[in-house]
């Protein structure tokens, strides 16, 4: 069963400039194991090491934050969509970079 | 903040009636509600991509009084998207750019400038004048002391943020909705944060999220409408669509749950994981990492030394400008394209400014390659000691 998730600008580089893409899973944290396993460099975006999700990204199942839905275990139906919906900081790069020597 | 509740003790001119008179006709603004345009006192953090459209529509709107919190300059770089400024502003602070154009385009306004850097010190301090705070920041540790010190004072925060085609933008921090906390309760640690390589804006984008924060700010003004309050709304410039995403307030929120556990402003900078960044050495601390200045490199070209330049920047940044004779290898495909390389070459690897390059000089010593040296201050270097003919970016 494939749900279709929305890959975020600062993330399409790890997934081949796809803004969509679509993953097959029975809940959103199947779903996002199988994102991350079709594109093993959004792991460390989206995931600590721990494998909790981090905390500045948010991924909604529809229009619904799934922390208030069930978080990973929330079941998904083929109709549905999944957004991740990282923070953003842009308009300066040199300000919002990571290391302000690139 | 001014409601529709209170009483306005300020009046129009005849003149002001003129000005207005396409908001007058309106039965929602009114007499009345231009008055409280006029009466309200409007903090903006930043007069740049979003600041830039907020405090043109709101001056023009008939804002009585708009604070501008901005240290910076205008450079040609600003051009491109902060339209509040133009070609001659260039060097001037912002905060006198964008006061000439407010003035310009509406003589009533008064404007406060603040040209300082918000700070856990003052940010208090200036919000207690104000009944609206418009985030227009484009950092994280801002963004966060923003969010607070409205929290914290009861200020409404209406807020965007943007990022190539992207943007988001709420209402924020009204009384028993949800703030930037409750949303993203801790911001990116700084190696997650994309890098220059993959920033950049389009410059439309701003004016876009930046009506919709003038917008906002408006209707919170004048008490009108449903303010983008509990939802949160992203945009897609390139598919062209508007999406609409609940946003809840969390009990548990540090700073605005029922059991707060940040009450003060806090260092903003180490919350953000900026301190160790910020202390750390330019270019990152590599094993063994060879330099090479630009003039030096020049020589070694003009003696006719072989090397083999690799430009480790991406293909539209190459197309901007590149050193002669130099080879494209963006850094992100340096693992899969290394063996166009050989180890015996006498490499120099360069990228706009030598952060991108150090790690590339990383990658290449762990995997063998023994006589690869950095370019110091990579294109830009080049071009200030070199070949000013080579642009810059």
């Amino acid at each position: 069963m494939a749900v279709k998730v929305y890959i975020p600008t600062p993330l399409r580089p790890y997934t081949d400039r796809k803004d969509a893409v679509e993953v097959s899973g029975s809940d959103v944290g199947e779903v996002l194991q199988q994102l991350v396993s079709s594109h093993p460099q959004l792991k460390s975006h989206l995931f600590t090491a721990e494998g909790k999700l981090r905390s500045f990204v948010n991924v909604y199942l529809n229009d619904e934050d799934i922390r208030y839905t069930g978080a990973e275990k929330t079941p998904v139906k083929p109709s549905d969509t999944l957004s991740i919906v990282p923070s953003i900081a842009g308009g300066s790069p040199a300000s919002a970079c990571c290391c302000s020597r690139c | 903040m001014a409601t529709t509740a209170e009483p306005v003790s300020v009046n129009l001119s005849n003149d002001e009636i003129m000005r207005y008179s396409r908001h007058l006709i309106i039965p929602e603004v009114g007499i009345e509600g231009q008055r409280k345009l006029k009466a309200a006192r409007v903090l903006m953090i930043g007069a740049g991509g979003l600041g830039a459209p907020v405090a043109l529509y709101l001056a023009a709107a008939g804002v009585g009084t708009l604070g501008v919190v901005d240290y910076d300059t205008v450079d040609f770089t600003n051009l491109q998207r902060q339209v509040i400024h133009g070609t001659g502003d260039v060097g001037r602070l912002k905060l006198e750019s964008a006061r000439n154009t407010i003035t310009e385009i509406n003589p009533n306004v008064k404007v406060v400038g603040y040209a300082e850097k918000l700070t856990s010190e003052n940010a208090l301090q200036i919000f207690k004048d104000y009944d609206l705070v418009v985030d227009g920041t484009d950092n994280f540790p801002t963004r966060y002391l923003v969010n607070d010190a409205c929290v914290l004072t009861g200020i409404p925060n209406v807020y965007a943020s943007i990022f190539r085609f992207e943007g988001q933008a709420s209402v924020l921090a009204l009384p028993d909705g949800p703030c930037y906390r409750c949303w993203y309760p801790e911001p990116p640690p700084p190696g997650l944060v994309p890098s220059c390589a993959e920033g950049g804006v389009l410059g439309v984008l701003p004016g876009i999220m930046g009506t919709l924060q003038a917008m906002e700010t408006i209707k919170l003004i004048l008490g009108i409408g449903q303010p983008l309050k509990n939802r949160v709304m992203l945009f897609d410039a390139l598919q062209m669509k508007f999406r609409e995403l609940k946003l809840r307030k969390n009990p548990d929120c540090p700073v605005c749950g029922t059991h707060p556990t940040i009450k003060h402003l806090i260092d903003y900078q180490e919350f953000c994981g900026m301190r160790a960044v910020e202390e750390a050495q330019p270019v990152p601390e590599i094993a063994g990492m060879k330099q090479i200045t630009a003039l030096e490199l020049k020589d070694e070209i003009d003696a006719g030394k072989p090397l083999v330049i690799v430009d480790v920047r991406e293909p539209n940044e190459y197309q901007i400008c590149r050193i002669p004779n130099s080879i494209l290898i963006p850094l992100g495909e340096l693992p899969k394209r290394a063996h166009e390389l050989s180890p015996e070459q006498d490499i120099v690897v360069h990228c706009k400014m030598g952060g991108r390059s150090a790690q590339a000089l990383d990658y290449l010593q762990k995997s063998g390659f023994k006589k690869v040296r950095n370019l110091e201050g990579g294109i830009l270097a080049w071009s200030d000691e070199v070949d000013p003919s080579v642009p810059k970016y």
